[in-house]
């Protein structure tokens, strides 16, 4: 595997003339690397920081999608690019994530039927 | 021939089941109460007849013929204790005797108690006694004897404290069972003694049994004195009788027991409870005086005899016949007259039993059981017919008031004094005193009996003159009851006839008995088996005017004292009491043995008992009270340990436990995001660790 903080830029890939057009046009990967990073640390902090449950879910969706984006990454840059694994993994996740966020949602619903509320912080019936 | 042998449990068990039906009779019922014993003791009398009459004739040769029926009752290890009846003369005898006289006196019951509210219990405890009694007539094994023994005890007990409202009914009875039982303590270490020595308590056994022959001579070989412990067993079985039939020592129980109905003091205190004590001795005769030449086998001979149990019997017998009739000299109570001259008649039977063997004491039993009954019968139909009176001081003139009774008794009264030739009494008393006279070691129980037949016949003169000549008690009415309710003194009246007919048939029996055992025609004494002497005549009429002479001189006594002298003087005291106050006084406190056993058995027992509970209250009580203490420190130690130590280090061990728990338990605040926070964290961690730690 390559360098992940190698840019790219000495490679010569022998993909075709639509290949190595592509590959001088390609972001490297790291790019690719530090945006879902980005992302995935936005999620997180919006999914530990904020008290309503629906922000929270938003954050955990978008985690979720920070890691779909490093499979299709890992996958374009990867040995086989020419397979669709990364992009069958990217579409499963995202069919999971939407079942996810319907339940999450309704969990949401039944937790705010029950307590009247959205904020986590006072849905703390399981405290020891 | 075996048929009445087959049938000889019903005897005794008849009256049991009557009794026992009785006894469970839903509430009381008085015809069938009555109906019950009367009717089972007609039956028993008649299977006694039966069984009579299958031994009458048998006696070809020497010895009697006997029936035995044995059967396995209790298993001992290896051994079967048995049990069994026996039919032979001597039992056929005693149960015709017992069921007749027993059932004219059921019948005289009915008459007697019929105001008692207490009547069908009388009836069962009768019907019980009866049974017991021909128990131990059947008995074929000392066990069984000794069973139905102690349930004559216990019957007696019941019927002496029949009226148990009065406190001296209730003591009589209590004093009867602890007298006798002294004398069954000695029985049962008798019966202990000779199953020990023989392994066997069945009397006859085809020549098994204990009474045997070839039992004795192999228990007790005469070649290494095996006299001796057959002398302990006879004497010891001989204290059960002596407690029984009244003998001197322990004859105190007898007199006392007249608190009992009238009926009862016949049944059982005249009749056939105080025989049983002289048939047990007639049924262990063998024992009392076993025949050495015949245990000691054909070839050798036994020069001189060891000594026997007869010694002790005749000597205790004859104190007993004069002891008992010196004090029934100076007795008021008509009934305790009689039982003081029943104890005397035992006496006899003892001494002939010792003198004569079986047969001589035998007859004599039969022939007082009938004249007693008789007479014991009559002072109930006397005090029935004088409203409960029983003081002969306030009777008298009751001949032309009570005929039959008159009649009766007078026949009563001159069997028991011996009246020559024509009464039971004397041919079964002159029987005795032939045998007495014959009697090798001494002539002392001869003389004593002498003197006792003059005494009897004097102090049943006493009474008759008392109770039925003199003036008649109406004439004395105010003064004999000054305490008591006005005018109850109604003129003494004959008794009814269900009374009176029992009276008529035993006095026929009183009079006509003795000739089946004349020395003329000794048909009872072959009966038992006794060995045919040849009457020496001379020494025999001479022997019968002697006693005779000494009836009449009793009779003639008694009847000037009382008859003439007393009325002349008209005193209410007895003339003999005003001539020889001491010895008079004396003979009315019954030489005060009484008082003795009070001063001595009684006081020792009382300190014996004072000792047991001092022993009890004081030494075993602290020595519970120091174990208890002991035991009630060693819980507080307990109890301090549980609380203090264990209870308190588990509290702490919980304490900490559930701090921990509430420790930990802060971590699960159930914030949702603060697991999220924890999760990132680990998460950073295992990211760092895996990129700059372990990926090296």
């Amino acid at each position: 595997m390559a360098d992940p903080w190698d840019l790219g830029l000495g490679h010569s890939l022998e993909l075709g003339a639509w290949s190595l057009e592509l590959s001088i046009a390609m972001t490297p990967l790291v790019c690719y690397l530090l945006l879902s990073a980005l992302l995935f640390s936005i999620g997180l902090a919006g999914a530990l920081t904020r008290r309503n449950a629906i922000i929270v879910l938003i954050g955990i969706e978008l985690m979720l999608n920070a890691a779909n984006l490093n499979f299709i990454a890992f996958w374009r840059y990867g040995e086989h690019p020419e397979t669709l694994t990364g992009v069958m993994f990217a579409i499963f996740s995202i069919g999971v994530a939407a079942a996810e966020a319907a339940v999450g949602l309704a969990l949401i619903i039944a937790v705010y039927r029950h307590y009247k509320t959205t904020n986590l912080d006072q849905v703390d019936s399981m405290k020891g | 021939m075996t048929r009445p042998i087959q049938t000889l449990w019903l005897i005794p068990a008849l009256p049991l089941l009557a009794a026992g039906i009785t006894a469970l009779a839903k509430r009381p019922q008085r015809k069938l109460a009555a109906t019950l014993a009367i009717g089972s003791m007609s039956v028993s009398f008649l299977l006694s007849c039966w069984a009579f009459v299958g031994t009458l004739g048998k006696h070809s040769g020497p010895g009697v013929e006997r029936h035995v029926y044995n059967f396995n009752w209790l298993q001992f290890g290896d051994a079967w204790l048995q049990l069994g009846w026996v039919l032979d003369p001597l039992t056929a005898v005693m149960l015709v005797m017992v069921t007749f006289v027993g059932l004219l006196i059921f019948i005289y019951s009915v008459g007697y108690m019929a105001h008692d509210e207490n009547f069908t219990r009388f009836f069962c405890f009768m019907s019980l006694f009866a049974a017991a009694m021909l128990g131990v007539v059947i008995a074929n094994s000392l066990l069984f004897l000794f069973i139905c023994w102690e349930l004559v005890g216990v019957s007696s007990y019941l019927l002496i404290g029949f009226w148990f409202q009065k406190p001296s009914a209730a003591a009589a009875a209590k004093k009867a069972f602890v007298v006798t039982r002294i004398g069954d303590i000695g029985f049962f270490l008798g019966i202990l003694w000779l199953y020990t020595k023989t392994g066997t308590l069945l009397f006859y056994d085809n020549g098994n049994g204990c009474l045997e022959a070839s039992t004795l001579s192999k228990a007790f070989p005469i070649a290494s004195s095996g006299f001796v412990p057959l002398l302990g067993i006879a004497l010891l079985i001989f204290m059960g009788a002596m407690g029984k039939s009244g003998q001197v020592p322990l004859h105190v129980w007898l007199p006392d027991a007249m608190e009992g109905p009238t009926p009862v003091s016949a049944l059982i205190h005249a009749a056939t409870m105080v025989a049983a004590g002289v048939f047990l001795v007639a049924r262990v005769f063998a024992l009392i005086k076993p025949d050495w030449n015949a245990l000691a086998g054909p070839h050798t001979l036994v020069s001189l005899s060891p000594p026997d149990a007869t010694l002790v019997i005749t000597w205790v017998g004859a104190i007993t016949a004069l002891f008992a009739a010196l004090i029934a000299v100076a007795q008021t109570d008509i009934k305790r007259i009689l039982a003081y001259s029943t104890v005397s008649q035992l006496g006899y039977m003892m001494m002939g039993l010792g003198v004569g063997g079986v047969a001589v004491g035998m007859f004599h039993l039969i022939t007082h059981a009938f004249f007693k009954a008789l007479l014991f019968l009559g002072a109930g139909s006397v005090i029935h017919g004088c409203h409960e009176e029983q003081d002969i001081r306030q009777m008298g003139g009751l001949r032309k008031h009570m005929p039959v009774t008159f009649a009766t008794y007078a026949i009563g009264m001159l069997a028991l004094s011996g009246f020559p030739l024509l009464f039971s009494g004397f041919w079964s008393k002159d029987e005795i005193l032939h045998a007495a006279w014959l009697w090798q070691p001494s002539k002392a129980p001869f003389i004593l009996g002498i003197i006792g037949a003059f005494l009897t016949a004097f102090y049943m003169t006493r009474q008759v003159c008392y109770v039925f000549f003199g003036k008649s008690s109406a004439d004395m009415a105010p003064a004999s009851a000054p305490g008591q309710e006005p005018a109850p003194e109604v003129a003494p009246h004959e008794s009814p006839r269900v009374m009176t007919l029992p009276l008529v048939i035993l006095a026929v029996f009183a009079m006509l008995l003795g000739f089946i055992g004349t020395p003329a025609w000794p048909w009872f004494q072959n009966y038992l088996g006794a060995a045919h002497e040849e009457v020496e005549w001379s020494r025999v009429l001479i022997l019968m005017l002697i006693s005779a002479l000494v009836v009449f001189a009793g009779l003639g006594a008694g009847g000037l004292v009382y008859g003439l002298l007393q009325s002349d003087t008209g005193e209410k005291n007895d003339v003999l009491e005003s001539s020889f106050p001491i010895a008079f006084g004396v003979l009315r406190d019954k030489f005060y043995v009484d008082e003795l056993y009070e001063a001595t058995v009684v006081r020792a027992n009382a300190a014996f008992c004072r000792f047991c509970h001092w022993m009890d209250s004081v030494v075993l009580e602290t020595l519970v009270r120091i174990v208890s203490g002991f035991v009630v420190g060693l819980s507080w130690l307990n109890r301090f340990i549980d609380e203090y130590v264990v209870n308190l280090g588990f509290d702490a061990a919980c304490q900490r436990l559930r701090d921990g728990g509430g420790f930990f338990s802060r971590l699960q605040d159930g914030q949702l995001q603060n697991y999220l926070r924890v999760l990132a964290l680990g998460l950073t961690v295992l990211l760092l660790l895996l990129t700059w730690g372990w990926g090296k």
